[in-house]
């Protein structure tokens, strides 16, 4: 049966490791702001998986207290940020981050 | 059965977050989110979270992928990219060197500390058909007992959030004097 072998702790805190490491690569290497805000949101849910796996691996709800705030937190930061995507993007037409070097408009 | 959902939701994790940084078109990029969005839910069953599960599909790909999709529809950039172009010759390799340096070190740490975090802890109050509503309850002590000062700040950090978004999407009705 399945039932053999259980998934431990480990392998949910590897899992979010390695979702993490992809993540930060995804923002190292693309060059499209909405896709380097997605990978933002890659490293965000890899932590709160950390957080989830740690909260029940130590008995403490607080783990899953600190996921609800990160949640709400990103769910500002994304508002915030696609805003000040749509606002370059109204002002010029590159779409890449290199051509947004400049803070200056 | 455990192990079956965990190798099912790590499949849709992983190939999603691969999706995400490997697909040229944006939109397919963030379809891809939502398969690892429904993944990191599924672990947070597993993991007696039903709560933060529910919230992770109706925040995460019931609001945030919609919105940025909406942006995407909405600019007009739903072309594809180039992921063939490489501006900075030496970017990827170290992109690579780094991303899997972090993910090797943190792979270490858990490794090293596996004795300490081996099995299920008994102190958490996980929903059963007996007591469905015990996970919605021990996290509601939490948040508006010992956190309800940080849960305040947040309604006014959202607050903040949605009115400086709208003052910078807005479109300036002036004649450009400023610009």
């Amino acid at each position: 049966m399945l039932s053999v072998v259980q998934p431990t702790n480990s392998w949910y805190l590897i899992l979010a490791a390695v979702l993490f490491g992809i993540g930060a690569f995804g923002v190292m290497v693309r060059r499209n702001p909405l896709v380097m805000f997605m990978c933002i949101e890659l490293m965000l849910n890899a932590v709160n998986l950390t957080f989830v796996t740690l909260a029940t691996a130590l008995s403490d709800i607080n783990g899953q207290v600190v996921v609800f705030f990160v949640m709400v937190v990103a769910a500002a930061e994304v508002v915030v940020g696609l805003g000040i995507i749509v606002a370059i993007m109204r002002r010029r037409n590159g779409i890449t981050a290199d051509d947004l070097s400049a803070l200056k408009g | 059965m455990e192990l079956f959902v965990f190798v099912v939701a790590a499949l849709m994790v992983l190939g999603g977050a691969l999706g995400v940084i490997t697909r040229s078109n944006p939109v397919h990029a963030a379809l891809s989110l939502v398969l690892t969005l429904f993944g990191i839910a599924v672990m947070f069953v597993s993991h007696d979270a039903q709560f933060l599960a529910a919230v992770q599909v109706i925040v995460y790909a019931g609001a945030i992928v919609v919105l940025f999709l909406f942006v995407i529809m909405l600019l007009g950039v739903d072309q594809t990219e180039d992921v063939n172009i490489e501006p900075i010759t030496v970017q990827r390799p170290l992109a690579l060197i780094v991303g899997a340096g972090v993910m090797g070190i943190v792979i270490a740490a858990i490794v090293a500390s596996k004795d300490l975090l081996g099995g299920r802890g008994s102190g958490l109050n996980a929903s059963t058909l007996e007591n469905p509503d015990a996970n919605i309850r021990e996290l509601a002590r939490q948040i508006f007992g010992n956190n309800v000062f940080a849960f305040e700040l947040t309604s006014v950090l959202l607050l903040v959030a949605v009115v400086g978004t709208v003052l910078m999407a807005r479109r300036v009705k002036s004649n450009g004097a400023g610009k």
